[in-house]
Parts: C-alpha cells; structure tokens; sequence
C-alpha cells in the first residue's frame, strides 16, 4: 500500500508519528498530574535532549560510547552552582583566599617545573634517566603540593564551610561548565580516540566515577554531602513570579538552548565538515586519503559532544536549584542518556530530541506504576498467601526501574538498531 | 618493628586479598575477550551476584557450615559458582549470542553488556534492597592474630578467615587454570580459538563448546571473588562500579586476551593501591631521630586519600594505554 | 564417481558475486591444481567448496553426496582437511598443540596420526615443544598442513601452499603433497608457481574472473601454448 504511495515517502511520516506519540504522551502527563509537574518535567526533558544530543554526536557519528556523561554533566552542574551562588563573606574576608591563591601559583610553578625536567633529554640526557628523574621530582613535589593544600582546605571547611560562588549570572556558569567539560573531554579524547573503542568506554567511566568522587570529597570547594542550595535561576524563580510562570521562562530558555544547538548541527552536517564527519563514520573513504586528519576529527565531535553535556548538566543542575555531588547517578545521568539516543536513532539529532522526551516521560511515569504495581502485588501476596511484604518496599520498587532500562537498552540493540528514526545515510554522488 | 607488622597488615595482607579479587575477575574479562572479542562490563555485577547467592543459600541454611568446621557462606559458595555459570550462560544465549550471530560491532556488545548491567544490579536491588549486607550470618567472622616471636614486636599479624579463604581459592583456582589450559582438550581449544577463531571453525573445533566453557570458567570465578570481596566487606549491590575500574585495569594491565597477564596485572593492580592509601610516615618515623631537626617527617605521607582509591586503577589505567596499550607484558594486539 | 564434482558455481560476499559458474572435478587419488590470476577467485572456489561462503547457484558434491552450504566443522567430520591462504596456524599454540587442533574432532586417533604427521614432516618433530609462531615460513606450512593431515582427510584443499617460500622449500612442499597423494589423499590446491604444480597435477583448472577458462589434464594444460602465453608467464 505505502510502497504505492510515493507522495508519502516524501513526508516525514516516521518522525510525525514519533511526535505525534510525544505529544500525547506529555498531555497525558499534564492530565494526570498537572500542568505545574508537566511543565518541570519538560524543562528535565529539555536538559536530558542537550545531554543527549552531545551523546548522540560522539555514538551517532564517531562511534565513540561516553559511559561517563555522569562526570561531564556534573562538571557543568558544578560550574552553574560556582558561578552563580553568592560570594561567601566567610570566606573572602580572611586570608584564606591569599593562601589559596598562593598554594594555586605554586602548584603552577611546581607543574612547570614537572614539565621542565621531563624535557632534559633535550639537553643529552638518556631518556631513561629522564624518565625516571621526572617521575621522582614530580612524586615528590606530587606530595609538597598536597602538603600545602591540606591545611588550607581544612582550614576553609572549619571558617568558611567552603568558598561560595561568584555570584555571576547563572548563564556564565552553564557556559563555563561546558568548557570545563570539553577540557576534560580533550584529555581523555587525547589518549583513547586511537585505541579500541572499548578503551573509551572504561576510561570515561573511571573519569565519571573520580569527578564524582572530588565532587564528594572536597568540601571546601562543593561543601560535599551538605549540597549547596540554592542556586540562583537564569529567569525570574518561582519566589518572584510563581511556579508556573517561572518554569514556563526556565522552559523557554532551555528549549531555545536545544533549538540552537540543533540548528547548529543540522548546518554543520551539511557543512563539508559534516560530510567529513559522516564519510568517517561511513568508511567511505579510507583512512590513508584522509590521511591524520581522521584523529582529529574524532578529538573534535568528541570534545563538542562533552560540551555539549556540560551546558545540559548545567541547565539541569540549575533547575533543581540545589548541587548535591552524591545525586549524580549511573542510571539517572548516564544509562538514561544512552537509552534516549540510541532509542531515537544514532546521529539523528531531531530522532535523538524525541527520544529524550519519549524516555523521560516513560521514566517519569515509571514511578508512580512502579509503585502501583508494587501494591497491587502486595495486595494480592496478602489476600492469597498471608504474605508479610518487607517493610521498604517502596524504595525497591524504583529498583525495579533499574531494571527496566537495562532491558530496554538490550532490546532495542536486539529488534531496533537503528532506533525509532534511523539515520538516513545520504550519498553525496 | 611493630611499625614492619603494621606494613605487612595493611599492604602485602590487603594487597594480596584486593589482588585476588581482581585477578579472579580480570580473568574472566580476559577470557571472555579473548573468545568473543568484546568487553564485557556485566562482569562487576556477575561477581555481586554470585554474592548474593551465597547469601540466599547462607540465609536458607544458616550455621550449617559448622558441621564441616568452615564458614557457612564457603560451603555455599560451589553452588553459587554453579548457579553464576548457568546465568552466565544464560546470558549470553538470551543477550550476547544473538547480536554476535548478527554480527554486530564489538562496541554494541559492549552496550548489550552495560544493559545487562543494569538489569543484573536492578534484579539484586529488588530482592536484597540497596543496604550493605553481611555474608556471616549467625556465624563470627574469625579474625587471626599472629603473633611474631620477636623482640621489639608487640603487634600480631592480623589476618581474617575470609582473607585466607581468598587466598587459597584464588591459588587452586590459577593452577587448575594452567592445567586446564595447557593440558585438556577444551582448554587448548580455547587457546587455539582466541588465536584464530576462523581457523579453529576450519580445523572442526566445536567453538559453541569453547564459548559455554568460557562463561562457565568466568561466571564460576566471578562468583568466588564477588564472594569473598562480600565476606571480607559486606555485600553492596552498588560497589561494581567500583570495582569495574580496577578490574578492567588489571586487565589491560596484562595484556587483553592473555590469563597470565591478568593475574599478573590483578596482584599489580591490586599492591599498587594499597601501596597508594598506605600512610609512610609510619614506616618513616622510627628514623625521625636519625634525622636534622629541620626534617620533620609529615604526619600524612598517603600517596592518596582512600576516598581516591578509584584514582589508583584510573591513573595506571592511564599510563598503560599512554605508555603501552598493548599490556606491559608480550602483547597480543586484538 | 569422482570424489569431488562441483559445477557451476555461483557465490561471493555480501551481495557481490566473485564466482560465475565454475566447475572442478577430481578422482579419488587425483591431484587437481587451481592456477589463474590474482583476484580470479581462486581462494573464493576453495571457500565456497568448504561451506565458507554462500553458493547460490550450481552444485557441489563430495563422493555422490552434496555437500553445498555445509558448515566446514561438518565436513572436517566427512573427511574434508583445509589449509587457508594465510593465517592458518595457532602461533601461540605449540606445534604438537597446533597438530592436536587438527584432530580435535577424534581425540582418541591423535597419538597415531602424531606420528604419521611427524614421519611426514620431520623438523616439527624437533620442534613440537616450540610456538608454532616462532617457526620459519616453510615450517610454519608444514604445520598447517600437518594440521589438515590430522584427520586423515580422503580430500585435501590447499591454498597457495608455497607462497612466499624460497625454492628449496618449494620444492619440498611439492614433494610432500606428492607423497600424501600416492597415500590415498585427493589434493585440491590453488598455486602461483604454475608450472611445477601443472607438473605434478592430475588435473588442471584455469580460472579468470570467476569462471573455468581451461580444464584438461595438468600435462596438457602445460603443453598448451595458449595457455603458457597468457597464464604461465609465456
Ligand atoms: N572476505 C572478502 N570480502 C569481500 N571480497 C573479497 C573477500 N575476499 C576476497 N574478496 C574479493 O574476491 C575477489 C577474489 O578474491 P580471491 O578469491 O582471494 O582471489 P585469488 O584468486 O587471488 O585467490 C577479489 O576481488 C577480492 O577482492
Ligand atoms: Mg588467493
């Protein structure tokens, strides 16, 4: 029938009807829980599609799986807390700040020292003394600089709690916290882009893991498990013009924020750049005629799509208004992320942007049936078999979302490769 | 000298017990890439299952391990081996299998296997919720005190029941290894199949056989060393993640696709961070008076914190794939 | 009935067809010789004959039996030994362990073919202990073909055996498959060095762009001026 029908080849059916389920399935939120709660959840969805889109850019088009988006989206969260939040009195009115920025010049110094000696080869040193010059000098001015850090830092946690923000406008911080996240991307991009791709996976996920641990464990300058809060929004908050209006603003910020970005990359994909990028992923052309350049390349969309995590994070951080270290989760901030892209279809930006929503309400929903099926069950286990259900069942029952994803995650590899809209591979002939 | 037995408590006793662990599950990882060809991160939480096994069984049949004289999660730990090898098997029929017959790239496999991984920590958290567990039930965790019979030493080497439990299984389990590698059938298989897998199919090898052993070996040591890292701790569905790092890292380490290299790189891994929280100044300050005034020895001389243990398997992690990605040993380049 | 008749035969990889219709037939006892151009799908006919590759089109039967599409691990059981083109040993394994893979399928015959195969080829006696990675090129195909031997295969498919090897190693690879012929092996192979395997050939089968050009005996096809012109180098 539809092989008959050209005309409608030519329309986006798919992606219609993709949008079409989005849509409904937002009204049915904002039915069932309001317009407030459907509101806040679309400013999330927006922020997931920002983090998604940086992760679809890496997968989709250079084939590089980030199982660390946790770590560049809590970078992000972090520099949205630093910018924005209030200078803390407490801490500037000391000399502690002197000390710090004392401690901080001679870290500099000592790194270019570091940096020094692991080039006297230049001078006719053998390269194995140098090695091993450099590993001494840098172990012991490793534990000089630590020596010097300490005290300061357990010096501010006991005066100052910790060194406040900069109280900024919050935007700064998001824009910041996407280069702090493309620094750390070009680090870990710098040493894993030419090895397997398997490589990256362990890497980004051991980097996750310890941004998330200083996060946790240097107080003096996250405050740690106590979180900062609150950070101060974009937009008017919620004290000034009321919840509605003020998410609606949040909203509108963060949806201009996708749309830019994904206007950006649709003219970058048409961009010679974009059609090097894709004849990569392609293996259209062979390394040799492309010669270097393909590392390159690879670095690059590698360091956008962290940047682009970063700026998500940071709008997502923002929006809870509170920066709490140990909140960043695998599931929620990783898996989640890798669920929508691959849902929405690898390297297919808009596909990507659905698949953010249509996840993050099915996870949003989850919740509630969730726990709905978990009484059901207990209802039932009660009435048929006396059974005494343990005492925190609700908490188990969001396990079972733990669950959910990874199942989806396997069966959309197993039926749905290329996801709900699979990327079109266009030849230029 | 109670400064030496400090030393040894807390770097060649932890080193080794942390080593074990690691070795148990590099080897697995090794196995499994060297005869499919992908990283498998399900494997950090095959080890928490087999874990949380022993803990049913421990659960169902509390102290019956007294009759024997043993712990009683030592007595369940074969049947958990047992159960950890058919869910491996499992798995990979239900997740792996299909995509591999596809033909897939490995990286998809790597994503299978991150699906798994939650599916596996989400079955878990339901049934044993997300708070630390312990495998002692009813039963006390025995804890050695030896004492050194010479002057000047005042402390005891401190060692645990689970401790010398890892230990011994982790040395029968590396020599049936070798045995098994060098000098069965199947075992020589799997050497020739990780070698040239084409080949193999070509020379009659029932490469179906090699991929079931495979799981059966790595399922059966995950439950081992999940085990004893949950007697020696506690039980903890979320510490894969933890020691997902540290595993991968070993295995690199040694090389991907070689046992030998594994074990090797899972003790280096393993001293390597204990060695890094371990405080010098301990070891330094009987030597204070020897030294000019001026040199005060600090009273904190841990490379890290052990809040940074993860940096330490990272930070090797690092170096190696900088230095030589292929594994500090002869390299097989996969 | 000859021992291995295909006809016919279509397949390539993917969706790209290499062959277009070849036939190969070989006695009992017979060597048959396989020579023809780089690209011609030489090693593609080898494949698709041991199930290692989609035929789809033609026939290809082992003593009266179709053996078309069979998975090679089937017909390493019914008496089929191959020795690919390149990558066709275990380099970690040791050279008695390589031969032990061959015989995988009967444990219990490998003492006795071990034997056999080192009478056969006896430098990998010396060097049974060894990897079979750290061999030279000429002993590394002996281990391959010692491997294939290891099931005492009634039909032996060669590949290039004596690529890359100098004449004296040549000439002993020869001599070797001579040797396994008159003990009752039918030997396929595909060769470069034209000439001297036309020599020992009972057949000869000429291809070029996927199909047979020539088929006669190998004495004929080396005698024929046509085919020394265009195929062995004049
Ligand atoms: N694995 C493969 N996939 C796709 N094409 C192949 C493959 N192997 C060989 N080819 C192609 O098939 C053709 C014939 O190759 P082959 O049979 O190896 O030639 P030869 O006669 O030199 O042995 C060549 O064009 C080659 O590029
Ligand atoms: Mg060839």
């Amino acid at each position: 029938m539809l092989a008959n029908a050209p005309i409608l080849n030519r329309l986006p059916v798919r992606e219609t009807i993709v949008a079409g389920i989005v849509v409904v399935a937002i009204i049915g939120v904002i039915m069932a829980q309001g317009m407030t709660f459907g509101v806040r959840m679309m400013v999330e969805a927006t922020c997931y599609a920002i983090l998604a889109l940086g992760f679809t850019i890496q997968w989709g088009y250079a084939g590089q799986l980030n199982a660390g988006v946790l770590g560049f989206l809590a970078l992000g969260g972090y520099a949205a807390m630093a910018f924005s939040v209030p200078m803390n009195a407490a801490f500037w009115n000391t000399d502690l700040p002197q000390q710090l920025g004392w401690a901080i010049v001679r870290a500099v110094f000592y790194i270019l020292i570091i940096i020094g000696v692991s080039q006297i080869h230049r001078l006719g040193v053998p390269k194995k003394v140098r090695t091993w010059a450099t590993i001494i000098v840098a172990f012991i001015l490793y534990m000089m600089m630590k020596s010097h850090f300490v005290p300061i830092a357990s010096a501010i946690e006991r005066e100052a709690q910790f060194i406040g923000g900069l109280g900024m406008h919050p935007l700064v911080g998001w824009l910041v916290g996407g280069l702090l996240a493309g620094v750390a991307g070009y680090f870990i991009g710098r040493i894993c882009l030419g090895l397997r791709s398997d490589y990256l996976v362990i890497a980004t996920l051991g980097i996750a893991e310890i941004i998330k641990a200083v996060m946790v464990n240097e107080e003096w300058l996250t405050r740690g498990t106590l979180t900062v809060s609150p950070i101060p929004w974009p937009v008017p908050g919620p004290g000034d013009i009321g919840f509605l209006a003020a998410r609606s603003l949040y909203l509108t910020l963060t949806a201009l924020v996708v749309l830019a970005i994904f206007l950006l990359l649709q003219r970058a994909y048409k961009a010679p750049w974009g059609r090097m990028i894709r004849s990569i992923r392609d293996n259209e052309i062979s390394a040799a005629a492309m010669g270097k350049d393909i590392n390159k390349r690879r670095l690059e969309i590698f360091v956008f799509g962290c940047i682009l995590m970063g700026i998500g994070g940071a709008a997502l951080t923002n929006f809870t208004s509170i920066f709490n270290a140990q909140g960043y989760l695998p599931l929620n901030h990783t898996f989640l992320i890798l669920v929508m892209a691959i849902l929405g279809g690898p390297g297919n930006n808009l596909g990507t942007i659905l698949g953010a929503f249509l996840v993050y309400v099915i996870w949003v929903m989850s919740e509630p049936v969730a726990l709905y099926v978990m009484q059901v069950v207990i209802y039932l286990g009660d009435m048929w078999f006396a059974w005494e259900p343990p005492g925190n069942i609700a908490s188990r029952a969001l396990q079972s979302r733990v669950f959910i994803i990874g199942l989806l995650i396997t069966l959309i590899l197993r039926f749905a490769p290329q996801g709900l809209m699979p990327e079109k591979v266009k030849h230029d002939t | 000298m109670n400064e030496f037995i400090f030393f040894i408590n807390n770097v060649v006793i932890s080193g080794a017990v942390a080593g074990s662990i690691y070795a148990l599950g590099a080897i697995g990882i090794t196995l499994i890439f060297s005869i499919m060809r992908f990283a498998h991160f399900a494997h950090a939480d095959m080890m928490t299952f087999g874990a949380f096994m022993v803990f049913i069984f421990t659960a169902m049949f509390p102290g019956s391990g007294a009759a024997l004289g043993i712990p009683t999660p030592i007595l369940m730990l074969p049947i958990a081996m047992a159960i950890t090898a058919v869910l491996a098997i499992g798995l990979d029929n239900a997740f792996y299998k299909p995509l591999r017959d596809k033909g897939v790239k490995p990286i998809v496999l790597v994503i299978a296997s991150l699906g798994v991984t939650l599916m596996l920590q989400g079955i878990i958290r339901m049934f044993a919720g997300t708070s630390s567990r312990s495998l002692y039930i009813g039963e006390r965790k025995e804890i050695y005190r030896l004492e050194v019979p010479m002057e000047g030493i005042t402390r005891p080497i401190v060692i645990t029941d689970p401790q010398i439990w890892l230990i011994i299984f982790a040395i029968v389990a590396v020599v049936a290894l070798h045995f098994f590698l060098t000098r069965s059938r199947l075992g020589k298989a799997m050497r020739a199949m990780s070698d040239n897998p084409d080949l193999a199919e070509v020379s009659g090898i029932n490469t179906r056989a090699v991929v079931m052993v495979t799981w059966v070996i790595a399922g059966a040591l995950a439950a081992v060393a999940g085990t004893m890292l949950a007697m020696d701790v506690a039980l903890q569905p979320q510490l894969s993640f933890f020691i997902l790092l540290p595993i991968f890292a070993a295995t690199i380490v040694g090389g991907v696709g070689q046992p030998y290299g594994a074990i090797a790189g899972g003790y280096l891994v393993g001293f390597v961070e204990t060695l890094s929280v371990f405080n010098w100044s301990i070891l330094l300050r009987p030597l204070q008076p020897m030294l000019p005034e001026a040199l005060e020895v600090p009273r904190n001389l841990a490379l890290v914190g052990t809040e940074y243990k993860i940096v330490v398997p990272f930070f090797i992690l690092v170096v190696v794939l900088i230095w030589r990605p292929t594994g500090i040993f002869k390299g097989k380049v996969i | 009935m000859p021992l291995l008749e295909a006809t016919d035969v279509h397949g390539g990889y993917g969706g790209m067809n290499i062959l277009n219709g070849v036939n190969i037939s070989i006695e009992k006892d017979e060597i048959g010789v396989i020579i023809g151009p780089n690209g011609a799908g030489k090693s593609t006919m080898l494949k698709a004959i041991f199930g290692m590759l989609n035929v789809t089109q033609g026939d290809i039967v082992l003593r009266g039996q179709s053996i078309k599409n069979t998975l090679p691990s089937k017909l390493v059981q019914q008496g089929m030994g191959f020795v690919p083109q390149e990558k066709n040993i275990f380099p970690s394994l040791t050279v008695q362990e390589n031969l032990e893979m061959g015989a995988y399928i009967h444990p219990a015959r490998v003492p006795a073919m071990l034997e056999q195969v080192y009478e056969f080829f006896p430098p990998l006696k010396e060097k049974r202990r060894q990897q079979a990675g750290e061999l030279s090129g000429g002993q590394r195909q002996m281990v391959a073909m010692g491997r294939a031997l290891m099931v005492e295969p009634s039909l032996l498919l060669l590949d290039e055996p004596t690529a890359g090897l100098s004449p004296l190693y040549m000439n002993e690879i020869f001599n070797r498959v001579k040797e396994i012929n008159k003990a009752g092996v039918g030997v396929l192979m595909v060769e470069q060095n034209a000439k001297q395997a036309l020599a020992i050939a009972d057949k000869g089968f000429v291809l070029a762009a996927g199909q047979n050009r020539y088929t006669d005996t190998g004495e004929a096809l080396l005698n024929d001026p046509e085919v020394a012109k265009s195929f062995l180098g004049g």
